[in-house]
């Protein structure tokens, strides 16, 4: 019944357009036309879509490239055939919408031939080269890069008169220069194609370098290359460095994130609170909730769950305290077990809530994409943020220790306990509030994380030990030495992960610090004078 | 001879007021019930009310090993206040010696039939036996093994922590990251321990069948016998003049060092005896579950031994037994009837027991002696007056 409507529906849609200027077909028209056209003749059935509206066709037209476009035979509807792992998927050529297979009998495939495809290649890259947008431009160029050819590069230079874009213009060039690095017969042109070469950092330029360089005659274009390549490895050596130490930076962050809760309640309280990864799950969990309930404002989603986390952490961790910890005040190692068995409970609390399965959280579109500073170079925007959030947060923490009376009164009970509470300081408030505290800001790092993988209920296990071995690194009692730790730990596992090996290098960086506690046993930073004791 | 009647009047029968004085009836009780399970099984037919089936006796060969960890876990905790969260690491070492052993005895009856290979070797094409596979095919070797890995650890980690004052949540925390280091490299195949799969498949040992019933009785014996001499051997032990000094450690380790006593030593020497207990636990705990893998070595598991030996009563030897034996009772029935109960039931077991319990079952057994002493007092003070 709704193949008859879409023939019929054709059929009006025929008889409308043939009403109309025979020279002026309708999209409709061609499309069908294409699929009867001899292959000989459908040049000019693309050439005169592509007339009509070129950015619209460039999904059939990259279909046809690929040989992956069929029509059926019943009603001449176009679609693309794709094998992806030995399985077919019938896929809509414009929308992508997935379609119910048919047999093999009922649909047939559109022939496309070298010189069919030398057309398709040029208009796409004509097509996209000529997009409004300057960044689509150039987007389009880099993809051209590993596949230049004579005439993608005579519409490059055609429309490069035009072009008033700076970076494409760059691009532009780089473009002819490779091409006349590997065809021109003038050693001449040859050189000054390297020195415009000279300094990009495109995979493809090195990639030419590399492959041109064995068959170079010209003693003065072979040393031109050669020192050109040894400074093109020279400059991608440092900037993967500065990679590294990104990616340190940022495990960095989010170990100081789940690790400063801790560090002060350690600090302050003397106990070790096994629950902490827990708070964070919360925290992540909360982010999803918020997510949930308002769907239609991913954006600002998480501006409402940072503090809400923080609440729901703080909240929980203020009844641990009062609930659980009070009443163990003095035995740390009782406080620890007891604090183990309330993360059991809320772990299983959360999977019997939520499911055991992870949860995705959407990421923010401000937070998704990256900031490329060169084609090696690009440092993803969310983990930028969450580095950014953390150190924030980190100040907002010192502010919170030393500009406030609260802060006063957490640092007094911290260096002695004793004495703070006989100048009247009520401690088991200041213990509450502390813990409140370490457990939203926990909470806060849960935000960060759902940013960064899956929300599940293993959530906090993942990082618990890497946030206490943060703790014991960094020493108790001083924030900076938090900080210092943190990424320290983070830098060091990133740089000695691609020589070990993901798993070796947390083993390593493990027993790093097993024997380090020997040499330090209070840390990186100890409390010195009478608070040590 | 004297010496064994001194023995046993002063170290095993006094009945003092101390914990761990009822170790030799414990004992006793221990062995008469394995016994008595082993007859139910052996000799009774299947269709008796009074036939203990073999899944049975397994389950409970199963529960022993894991109240000698307990036992181990409780030597150093109860007595000597080193709360390790890394013990599990020792009983899985132990483990993996008795699983290599086993793994040898296979020989060509694998999957891939090769004789000196294990399986999983041969699938990661291997060609010979790594250098710390070589006469684990000897039965003295791995049992020599079992102890002394563990052992070894125990030493170097040890003497590298006690020697630099490392004491309290701090040495916990890194007791964890120890077995946490372990979990993560066994998880890899390079490592020679058949990765996340782990060693299984085992067919025999010493010759004798895993699947025979009577192996598996002969198994639970000897795991009973074992854990009865662990207990009398530890209950000497800390009875003895180094018990006592582990004891003055335990309340005041600065004041049994200004004294003169090398307290690290003390430590050390009680962390390997510990360590060495719970690779033997381990060892019989292989042979009796078919398998040892990573898993083993999850801080979960360790932090789960501490709270058996909460539950029984820490420093009171036969409570960790007790606590280990009822709590992972509770497990088997809990998973049985509702599986997403028991970890809300094993959370409130932990806060429950440090908040109301702090002395175990143990602990409110003598809370009833005291009071039912005292009422005595009172009575025989009343006929008096």
């Amino acid at each position: 019944m709704r193949n008859l409507l879409i023939i019929l529906a054709c059929l009006l849609s025929m008889l409308l357009s043939t009403a109309h200027a025979s020279s002026d077909k309708s999209t409709q028209e061609l499309l069908i036309e294409l699929t009867t056209v001899k292959l000989s003749k459908s040049i000019p059935v693309l050439q005169a879509l592509a007339e009509n509206d070129a950015e619209k066709m460039l999904p059939l037209f990259n279909t046809m490239l690929k040989g992956q476009l069929y029509y059926v035979k019943s009603d001449k509807q176009l679609l693309s055939i794709a094998k992806v792992d030995g399985v077919k998927q019938y896929t809509k050529v414009f929308t992508g919408e997935a379609i119910e297979p048919l047999s093999k009998k009922a649909t047939k495939k559109i022939r496309v031939n070298n010189k069919v495809r030398r057309f398709l290649r040029e208009t796409i890259a004509r097509t996209q080269l000529s997009a409004s947008a300057p960044e689509s431009r150039e987007k389009a160029l880099i993809s051209l890069l590993s596949k230049l050819d004579k005439s993608i590069i005579s519409t490059i230079q055609s429309l490069r008169e035009h072009e008033s874009d700076e970076t494409v213009l760059e691009l532009m060039d780089v473009a002819i220069a490779m091409y006349t690095l590997s065809n021109s017969k003038e050693a001449n042109e040859r050189l000054s194609a390297v020195h415009t070469l000279d300094g990009r950092l495109e995979n493809e330029v090195r990639n030419l370098f590399v492959s041109v360089v064995k068959n170079e005659t010209d003693s003065k274009v072979k040393a031109a290359i050669d020192k050109a390549l040894a400074m093109l490895d020279d400059r991608i050596e440092n900037y993967q460095f500065v990679n590294k130490l990104f990616f340190g930076l940022s495990l960095g962050s989010v170990l100081l994130l789940a690790a400063i809760g801790l560090a002060i309640t350690f600090g302050v309280m003397g106990v070790i609170n096994m629950a902490h990864g827990e708070m964070i799950m919360l925290g992540a969990y909360t982010t999803y909730v918020v997510q949930m309930m308002m769907p239609n404002a991913i954006d600002y989603s998480l501006w409402v769950a940072i503090p809400l986390a923080f609440l729901v952490s703080g909240s929980v961790g203020v009844l641990i305290e009062r609930g659980v910890i009070r009443h163990l005040h003095g035995r740390p190692l009782e406080t620890l077990l007891a604090t183990f068995g309330i993360s059991l409970i809320l772990q299983q609390l959360v999977r019997s809530v939520f499911s055991p399965l992870n949860r995705q959280v959407e990421s923010p579109t401000w937070m998704s994409g990256s900031l490329d500073i060169n084609p090696v170079l690009s440092l993803t925007l969310n983990r930028l943020y969450i580095l950014a959030f953390a150190l924030l947060v980190f100040g907002l923490l010192l502010l919170i220790l030393n500009k406030t009376s609260l802060g006063l009164n957490v640092r007094a009970v911290a260096q002695n306990r004793n004495m703070a509470k006989a100048m009247g300081i009520r401690t088991d408030r200041v213990d509450a509030m502390t813990f409140g505290l370490g457990s939203g800001i926990a909470g806060m790092a849960g935000v960060a994380l759902s940013q960064l993988t899956n929300v599940g209920p293993n959530l906090g296990q993942a990082y618990i030990i890497d946030s206490f071995m943060v703790v014991v690194f960094g020493g108790v009692g001083n924030l900076w030495g938090t900080l210092v730790a943190a990424f320290t730990l983070g830098v060091a596992n990133k740089f000695i992960e691609p020589i070990t090996g993901a798993v070796l290098a947390s083993i390593l960086v493990l027993v790093f610090i097993i024997l380090f506690i020997q040499k330090r046993p209070k840390g990186l930073f100890p409390q010195k004078g009478r608070a040590a004791e | 001879m004297s010496f064994l009647n001194t023995f046993f009047n002063n170290k095993l029968f006094d009945r003092g007021d101390q914990p761990g004085s009822r170790t030799l009836p414990f004992v006793m009780l221990l062995l008469a019930v394995t016994f008595l399970a082993s007859f139910c099984n052996l000799a009774l037919p299947a269709d008796s009310v009074f036939y203990v089936s073999t899944y049975t006796i397994t389950l409970l060969g199963k529960y022993l090993c894991y109240a000698m960890l307990a036992l181990a876990v409780d030597i150093i905790w109860g007595y000597c206040g080193i709360l390790s969260l890394g013990h599990g690491a020792f009983f899985a070492l132990g483990g993996y010696a008795m699983g290599m052993y086993l793994m040898r005895q296979i020989g060509d009856r694998g999957v891939y039939g090769n004789p000196e290979l294990p399986d999983f070797m041969v699938f990661l094409n291997w060609t010979e036996l790594p250098w710390f596979w070589q006469g684990m095919d000897q039965f003295w070797l791995a049992m020599v093994m079992v102890a002394l890995v563990p052992g070894l650890l125990a030493f170097v980690f040890g003497w590298l922590a006690f020697r630099s004052r490392v004491t309290g949540v701090y040495l916990s925390i890194i007791t964890q990251a120890l077995t946490y280091a372990l979990l993560l490299s066994f998880f890899r195949n390079e490592m020679g321990f058949g990765g996340n799969n782990g060693l299984t498949d085992f067919k025999d040992i010493l010759g004798f069948s895993l699947q025979e019933d009577s192996t598996r009785i002969g198994l639970f014996i000897t795991t009973a016998l074992m854990l009865s001499l662990v207990l009398i051997a530890s209950h000497a032990i800390l009875k003895s003049r180094f018990g006592k000094v582990i004891v003055a450690i335990r309340d005041g380790e600065d004041r049994a060092r200004f004294i003169g006593y090398r307290t690290e030593r003390y430590k050390v020497w009680l962390f390997v005896y510990s360590a060495v207990i719970a690779g033997i636990a381990g060892a019989l705990y292989v042979p009796q579950v078919g398998i040892i893998n990573p898993g083993e070595f999850s801080p979960v598991n360790s932090i789960e031994i501490v709270i058996w030996v909460a539950v029984g009563g820490r420093g009171t030897l036969i409570g960790a037994v007790i606590g280990a034996l009822l709590v992972n009772y509770a497990k088997t029935r809990f998973t049985a009837i509702m599986p997403d109960g028991w970890l809300f039931a094993l959370g409130a077991l932990f806060v429950l027991v440090t908040l109301y319990l702090p002395k175990g079952i143990m602990g409110l057994f003598d809370q009833f002696r005291e009071r039912r002493n005292k009422n005595k007092a009172v009575d025989l003070q009343e006929t008096a007056s």
